[in-house]
């Protein structure tokens, strides 16, 4: 996935539960939420007492329309007033700059935890789950949290108080207008809630529209070599139109839906307004109420009707809180590996370097064995090839030995010592391992080399670098060794895996893996790399798995592995001599045809 | 914004200025109302006035209020279809526009470029022009006329009036020069996040087998820490809106209350009434004034998104793809006839060349075999062929004719390409092996026999639905092997005159490598093969095989004639056969 962003506003499917599970995330931040709320409560009821006090500078000066006006009086309400608007102002900002520190924090602790749990999940994890979604949920969907926290946390508990406080203040100050405003007010609401409904359907639409037309951009644009020269770029256009046109009209509805929120929550403002002055203004001549009131009323449709908009933007806001924290939460409540205690220290001065499979069977999943009641011997400073048919189960072999995945049965010993009592750090600290897939990361060729080795000297990297033959390359670029490796790619395939070789080299550790460690290298380079890593690993037991078995040719002993069983072992010439499924795989390099 | 109006259709700008007319409408209805208000106080505070005269005004003002709601409706239609058609035009626009590239433009801009251009950028556009057709026409209609409504009335209040705006402007001004630098940031640093989580799950083996959690834990969190501080920079002062737009219209409304009490204190018998319901008419005005200019500061927070956004955009639609083709679509006499002469290669602004001087000529039915080290040039050579790049100097003919004169499609009808990496689109096995045929007549559709040429209808029959089995995206769910024998029975189903096998092999193991090759010289007896690879025994039996080293050609021959007298060849081979190998072969 390449830094796709789309709208995560999916539905939760336990709305209430994925909310409790957001606030008592961070328990520390609660207090702060509620100190927030309370404010935000307090600047609601404020703001709606001023109505109250404006009406009353209005009666003053109605009743001084005629006379004269008391202007005393009509100043100390104003003071009073604003007082009350400053007081608003700064619970408000405080409300708006703690909710601001809160969600940061919560936001900046949930992405520590989705790193920290990255690294507490077994690794048969990330085998189902793609970079793109994991990714998806450090980002956009604590992004997603953090910011509807921040916008609809305030404004619902503002809008909660202001609207019952308005309704109460209205009530008080008027039953009958107060009917008015409520009436023309449901009108509305229940028109809304139609549209609401509607739309739903249209929202989703897009949702999959988006993700297919991302997917086929991603698809043809990712194949564009394939494409162009297979002439399926009309095919592929057609499809595109297809996907476009569909997204077009399913975008044009729900564009307009959601258009409508705000021009009918306008009209319910000036519906209630208008029913407000008719019957205000009746009232007024039939002396039942003063002209203030009318006035009040005026402020009030408008605190009134606000709420509800924000109780719609409030409730769609938490509800993409809920489906992302839910995202987030089923990702932070993954089972972890097991916690390890009651173990053995193995130190790598001391380990001998013998290693035993005895009975060894495993699976990825439950039902399907992969490796079946594995067993072979392995001596100190041997120099072991596993081969055999893409799908065998030769990888799968080194993820047990690394205690990537632990095994299902029988045990794999190293100096006799069960790998089960061992911790995974202590085992990765005997192992140096080197894999197909080159592995880099934005930083400069040398912190790519030393990696967390420690302090390493600048002479130290440089004789690696001589070794595997990178070093003459790397002074040709401008910087050396202090070059960047960023996405515009200063190195080539092979070139990165001399380098992953290298950084393996800096450490000794009494084993050491090569999972097809030079498969991007040309055959001459990697005579000269397994020159030198033959030197090298002297003393050392490896694990050599290769596809070009001219690699392997010179190992102690070749494990045969065919469907999860070793089939035949033994060295090279003792296996030619066999003439069974190694001398066939060996033999058809050379085949003519 | 300019760049942003050339790609608007003549149907979408009629839209826009269908909505600017309703927009002046709705804004004339909605500013409407506060007269009839004002009307309504003077009844109200008039002796004798009729309560009809009360609900006639009433009606008129709700009249003027649904007028203004259908209008809304309107343009909000309209808005939506101008934003949506607009997005749906863009799209394609881009997504043609990226088909016509050669590799040369893809590389420069980096297909994961091109992809956020082509869906995340043009959202925002979307974004933007929506809320802007509302909100951009709206705003300054809105305040010219409240401004004109106001015009005529007591000057205080309008002062009042010009204070508010006067302090919601120095927000906006607030918010652009220093909260809108630091979203920019926020863009970078949350990129900057994204790529060390990718960095951290993509080489998780490597992490844990160096026991770096810690390590990768600290880059993680030196990152985060960097987010949130911004954030929370702009987050303290997006904080300021809200209250200070409500402090505003409170105090606006307070104000003009405050100096219209003394006013009318002042003032001297009917004049006292008028300033009174000017007063009230006064207050919603000026909110109204206030609410455009605050409607200006979101377009400007979501402006520069959409700028930037658009900028991208036109710097793909605005790059010309450097390969043009030619007219030639009439077959000449030859067939699967291939020639270099003089070819050299580099990249433009490179210095060094990628090949240099390659001169040979492969007739009908024949193999060339391209070997040599890591670097050597070997894929370069071949991806000339299709035209993914051209040239720098020198010519490549098919049968005769300069391929930089021929079609497209007719050129590429006459290839058969395979790429070292398998790449299978999302569809039936059956639509993968038909890909780019389909609205061909010319092929006769024989898809059986290519999954069998190629190895493949072994797994395939095995599969429950067969051919019709699905492929998810980018072939995810089959195994290496197999979508590379996919991806060959794709091209054998094209029956072309010129296979050609870039690294094609590398992916299988060597007993189906031979397999393939045997079906290969079998049934295509009378294309011509191009077959890059590294190793020897794929490529021994080829009728010519060309060295490279360094993209120089030093060797062109049979095996056993390298052999003797290609030194490169000769090492290549030691590094994979054993003496004996190579000394039987002299023999």
């Amino acid at each position: 996935m390449h830094g796709r962003r789309m709208n995560n506003q999916g539905t939760a499917k336990d709305f209430t539960g994925s909310l409790k599970k957001v606030f008592t995330f961070n328990k520390k931040l609660i207090p702060y939420i509620i100190i927030a709320l309370v404010l935000s409560s307090l600047a609601s009821v404020l703001a709606i007492m001023g109505p109250d006090k404006l009406k009353e500078i209005t009666n003053l000066i109605t009743e001084g329309l005629r006379s004269s006006i008391d202007l005393e009086a009509v100043k100390k309400v104003g003071i009073i007033l604003i007082i009350f608007y400053t007081l608003s102002f700064i619970f408000n900002y405080i409300q708006g700059f703690i909710m601001a520190v809160v969600t940061n924090r919560f936001s900046k602790s949930m992405r520590n935890e989705i790193a920290l749990k990255i690294n507490k999940l077994p690794l048969s994890y990330f085998d189902k789950a793609t970079v793109g979604d994991v990714l998806s949920r450090v980002t956009n969907d604590v992004d997603t949290i953090s910011m509807t926290l921040n916008q609809s946390l305030g404004t619902l508990v503002s809008a909660i108080t202001m609207f019952f406080g308005s309704l109460i203040m209205m009530f008080y100050t008027n039953v009958i207008l107060a009917f008015t405003a409520v009436v023309s007010t449901i009108f509305g609401f229940a028109l809304m809630i139609v549209i609401m409904k509607r739309s739903q359907k249209y929202f989703n639409a897009v949702q999959t529209g988006l993700g297919n037309i991302n997917g086929h951009i991603e698809e043809t644009f990712s194949g564009h070599n394939i494409v162009k020269v297979y002439n399926a770029r009309e095919e592929m256009n057609n499809k595109f139109d297809q996907i476009n046109e569909k997204l077009f009209r399913d975008g044009l509805k729900s564009q307009f839906y959601s258009g409508l929120m705000h021009p009918i929550m306008g009209f319910i403002g000036n519906f209630g307004y208008v029913l407000v002055c008719i019957i205000g203004s009746i009232l007024t001549m039939k002396g039942i109420i003063s002209f203030g009131v009318i006035v009040a009323f005026m402020i009030y449709i408008r605190l009134f009707t606000q709420p509800l908009t924000q109780f719609a933007q409030g409730l769609t806001n938490l509800q993409a809180t809920a489906a992302a924290s839910e995202r987030v939460f089923e990702f932070l409540e993954t089972e972890e590996m097991k916690k390890e205690k009651d173990f053995v220290k193995l130190k790598k001065e001391n380990v001998k370097g013998n290693l035993t499979f005895e009975d060894v069977s495993f699976g990825y999943n439950k039902d399907k064995l992969i490796i079946k009641n594995f067993s072979a011997k392995v001596k100190s400073g041997q120099k072991i090839a596993i081969v055999g048919p893409t799908g065998a189960g030769k990888t799968t072999i080194v993820n047990l030995l690394m205690k990537f995945y632990d095994i299902d049965s029988g045990d794999i010993k190293i100096d006799n010592i069960s790998t089960k009592k061992i911790t995974r750090k202590n085992v990765h600290d005997l192992f140096t391992m080197v894999l197909q897939d080159t592995w880099v990361f934005n930083g400069s060729i040398k912190e790519n080399i030393i990696y967390n080795q420690g302090n390493i000297s600048d002479e130290k990297v440089q004789k690696v670098c001589k070794i595997v033959g990178l070093d003459h390359f790397i002074k040709t670029l401008p910087q050396g060794y202090d070059t960047l490796l960023s996405d515009t790619e200063s190195l080539s395939a092979g070139q990165k895996q001399l380098l992953t070789i290298a950084r393996s080299m800096i450490n000794d550790t009494p084993f050491l893996i090569f999972d097809e460690a030079t498969s991007n290298v040309d055959t001459r380079t990697e005579e000269i790399v397994s020159a030198a890593m033959d030197k090298l690993t002297k003393g050392k037991t490896s694990f050599i798995i290769a596809h070009r078995l001219s690699t392997i040719k010179n190992a102690d002993l070749i494990l045969v592995i065919k469907d999860g069983n070793i089939i035949e072992q033994g060295n090279h010439n003792e296996l030619l001599k066999k003439n069974g499924f190694y001398a066939e795989l060996y033999n058809s390099q050379f085949q003519t045809s | 914004m300019f760049k942003i109006i050339k790609n608007l259709t003549k149907k979408e700008i009629l839209f826009i200025f269908l909505s600017i007319i309703l927009i002046v409408c709705q804004v004339w209805l909605d500013l409407k109302i506060p007269d009839y208000m004002s009307e309504i106080t003077k009844l109200v505070q008039t002796e004798g006035s009729k309560i009809e005269d009360i609900i006639f005004n009433g009606g008129i003002m709700i009249l003027c209020s649904l007028g203004s709601l259908a209008s809304a409706f309107i343009i909000g239609y309209l808005a939506a279809y101008v934003g949506t058609s607009f997005e749906k035009n863009l799209r394609k626009k881009v997504f043609t526009k990226v088909g016509s590239f050669s590799m040369e433009e893809i590389k420069n801009f980096s297909t994961s470029s091109l992809i956020t251009r082509n869906t995340n950028d043009i959202t925002q556009i979307k974004m933007f022009i929506v809320m802007g057709i509302q909100m951009l026409a709206k705003a300054p209609i809105m305040a010219l006329m409240a401004i004109m409504k106001i015009a005529g009335k007591e000057w205080n209040f309008s002062l009042i009036t010009i204070i508010g705006v006067a302090i919601i402007m120095i927000l906006n001004l607030v918010i652009i020069l220093i909260a809108i630098p630091k979203f920019k940031k926020i863009q970078k640093l949350t990129d900057n996040l994204n790529e060390i989580t990718r960095e951290n799950l993509k080489g998780i083996r490597v992490v844990r087998a160096y026991n770096a959690e810690d390590y990768s834990l600290k880059k993680f969190s030196k990152a985060n820490n960097e987010l949130t501080n911004t954030h929370l920079f702009t987050g303290k002062i997006m904080a300021l809106m809200m209250p200070t737009m409500t402090a505003v219209m409170n105090g606006l409304s307070l104000a003009i209350y405050l100096v219209g009490a003394s006013m009318i204190n002042d003032a001297i018998g009917l004049d006292k009434l008028t300033i009174f319901s000017d007063m009230v008419v006064f207050t919603s005005y000026a909110i109204q004034v206030i609410m455009s200019f605050m409607m200006l500061t979101v377009l400007f927070i979501i402006y520069p998104r959409a700028s930037v956004s658009m900028k991208r955009i036109n710097e793909v639609l605005d790059t010309k793809p450097k390969i043009k083709y030619g007219t030639v679509n009439k077959n000449t006499n030859l067939k699967g006839i291939v020639e270099f002469k003089n070819v050299s290669f580099k990249y433009p602004d490179a210095e060094n060349y990628i090949l240099e001087n390659i001169n040979f000529k492969a007739n009908k039915g024949e193999t060339i075999a391209i070997i040599g080290s890591t670097g050597s040039g070997k894929s370069t050579l071949v991806n000339l062929i299709p035209r993914f790049y051209d040239a720098t100097e020198g010519s490549i003919l098919i049968d005769g004719v300069d391929i930089k004169d021929m079609e497209e499609k007719y050129l590429n009808d006459k290839l058969g390409y395979i790429s070292q990496k398998a790449f299978l689109f999302k569809g039936t096995i059956k639509d993968n092996i038909s890909f780019g045929t389909k609205n061909n007549k010319k092929i006769k559709k024989d898809f059986d026999t290519a999954l069998d040429i190629a190895k493949a209808s072994e797994f395939v029959n095995k599969l429950p639905k067969k051919m019709n089995s699905n492929i998810a995206q980018s072939g995810n769910n089959i195994s290496g092997g197999q979508k590379q024998r996919i991806s060959i029975a794709r091209a054998i189903a094209r029956k072309p005159e010129i296979y050609i096998f870039d690294d094609a092999f590398s992916a299988l193991d060597y007993k189906t490598d031979y397999e393939l090759r045997t079906n290969l010289n079998k049934y295509t007896k009378d294309s011509t093969k191009f077959i890059v690879s590294s190793r020897i025994g794929t490529i021994k039996d080829a009728d010519q095989i060309i060295v490279l080293e360094e993209g120089k050609m030093v060797g062109i021959g049979k095996h056993k004639e390298l052999l003797k007298t290609c030194k490169v060849y000769r090492e290549i081979a030691e590094s994979q056969l054993t003496k004996e190998e190579i000394n039987n072969a002299w023999t």
